[in-house]
């Protein structure tokens, strides 16, 4: 794995990247959340965002689908520009974007076929005989064939995370975002998650973004990661050359330790607390 | 100043919402089913409720107007003070006040869970306008119900009314018809009613997506959301009714 993985990033450098980000700045009221962070992503690499609750992640993904406009700076996706797209582009250019959501997110008043069946419902004019055998293949390749006709309340946490992931390469997308997709799952639907993502990314040509906690899944399953702290940056890399950084920020967050230039307070003691001096 | 501005920023947002839904309108097939399953889901589902409130209705409205018009020896008239009262203003906001109860708190809470539980966000990445998709088919579902509703109200208070007055109360049962017959109008007296429900059904729907969809994605949001639903659709339901009967009829 590890190997493919070296191979494939090292043919991708070359290539013009298929997400292009620039002094990106994002405030929201007084604090800011994102504070020039800029980076390339390559066509059919698996990136990961990494770093403390809170510190942004989330939000460069929810930059990249246009969920949210950056106040500085530029994200680019395939040469367009997000932050200029109108509501009409940003609807036609999320077709071309797959989510999975923390959860799954599942429509829990639709069973798990039309669950999946909805996006393509919704974007092509395909006969009822074609969406069953779309969504019956995918749902077989996510290995839950035979459950189509449950309900969302009835699938175990790993198997709501595996049909929201069904359904969100239904439609064959450019790009996956993926937030959290192994919080609160048993080891053994992690790696299942995990082997469909880095499988899925290679036999569709995808590229994956992954906002997660999860060092050890990351370092086995990602090609580049980037540690985002304190609104910035703090590290970049291949998890191999992450592992042996000596980035006092990255060690600590790779290390998980307390001490270190990512702080223990959330704001610095200030002079309210006198009467405790 | 914020306490001023706040309701009115909310009111214009909430007409703003209205014409997004409106603008969502397709009468496309799917559309269609799933304004017919909401009409089930959340009309037929409150007809139990509505069918008996009715009926009592009926019953305690001959009751009090029998024993009012006994006093003048008019107790021979209580199809026709039965048939006004329910008609034009008991029929449609009683049905509306037991709407916003039944149906208006569990749109609120339906859409606020779904938000609580990214199923709103992931519709919109998914390049599915959820306005379209969940809040219209719930809206139209209320307008549509709502009539309805209001019309197997009055069905079954009338019934109610013969239960008490002919059964009960032994007035002639020949006398009841035939003044309810002649006393009551359709035009103005039954449909005047009908389409006050039209506006009403309207408004508590309106206020039951809106704030659904405006709640705070948490317990207690979702919470505060259901409350204001109730409160401010029953008050709205009853200030509409008063402005509509003196303005319009």
């Amino acid at each position: 794995m590890a190997m493919m993985n070296d191979s494939m990033t090292d043919n991708l450098d070359s290539e013009a990247p298929i997400i292009r980000i620039r002094d990106l700045v994002f405030r929201r009221g007084r604090k800011t959340i994102l504070d020039g962070i800029s980076m390339d992503i390559h066509r059919g690499s698996i990136v990961a965002f990494m770093g403390p609750s809170g510190a942004g992640k989330t939000t460069i993904l929810r930059l990249i689908s246009g969920q949210l406009r950056p106040d500085e700076g530029s994200v680019e996706v395939n040469g367009q520009l997000i932050s200029s797209m109108s509501d009409r582009e940003l609807q036609h250019f999320r077709r071309n974007i797959g989510v999975l959501l923390q959860d799954g997110a599942l429509f829990t008043d639709l069973t798990v076929f039309e669950n999946i069946a909805t996006p393509v419902r919704e974007h092509t004019d395909l006969p009822e005989p074609l969406i069953r055998r779309l969504v019956m293949s995918k749902l077989s390749a996510v290995g839950l064939g035979g459950i189509e006709e449950r309900m969302p309340h009835e699938l175990s946490g790993g198997m709501a995370r595996r049909v929201a992931f069904a359904r969100a390469v239904v439609l064959d997308p450019d790009i996956m975002l993926y937030d959290e997709p192994m919080t609160g799952l048993d080891p053994i639907a992690v790696s299942t998650i995990r082997t469909l993502m880095r499988e899925t990314n290679k036999a569709l040509g995808l590229t994956s973004l992954i906002v997660t906690h999860n060092v050890t899944q990351m370092q086995l399953l990602v090609d580049y990661c980037y540690i985002i702290a304190s609104a910035k940056v703090a590290g970049e890399g291949r998890p191999a050359d992450l592992n042996v950084s000596t980035d006092p920020g990255v060690d600590q967050f790779m290390n998980g330790k307390v001490e270190g230039p990512i702080p223990f307070h959330y704001q610095p003691p200030t002079s309210r607390w006198g009467l405790l001096d | 100043m914020e306490r001023f501005t706040g309701p009115i920023s909310q009111a214009g947002q909430c007409v703003l919402f209205l014409f997004r839904m409106l603008a969502g309108v397709r009468f496309s097939g799917s559309q269609v089913l799933t304004v017919l399953q909401q009409t089930y889901l959340i009309g037929a589902r409150s007809l139990v409720i509505i069918m008996i409130c009715g009926f009592f209705v009926g019953m305690v409205l001959s009751l009090q107007a029998i024993n009012a018009l006994e006093q003048f020896g008019a107790s021979d008239q209580v199809s026709l003070l039965v048939g006004k009262s329910l008609f034009r203003e008991l029929g449609p906001v009683l049905t509306a006040l037991l709407f916003a109860g039944r149906a208006g708190t569990s749109i609120t809470a339906e859409i606020g869970l779904m938000k609580a539980t990214n199923q709103i966000e992931a519709m919109e990445l998914m390049a599915i306008d959820p306005i379209q998709r969940i809040a219209l088919p719930r809206f139209a579902a209320g307008v549509i119900s709502v009539p309805l509703l209001t019309a197997l109200f009055n069905a079954l208070a009338i019934l109610g009314s013969v239960v008490f007055s002919i059964g009960v109360m032994d007035l002639d049962a020949g006398i009841f018809w035939s003044k309810l017959q002649t006393g009551i109008y359709f035009e103005q007296d039954f449909l005047g009613g009908l389409w006050k429900s039209v506006v009403f059904g309207g408004t508590i729907s309106l206020i039951a997506v809106y704030f659904g969809y405006s709640a705070k994605p948490t317990g207690s949001g979702v919470g505060t959301a259901t409350t204001n639903t109730v409160v401010l659709s029953s008050v709205l339901v009853l200030i509409f009714d008063f402005i509509m009967t003196s303005f319009l009829t």
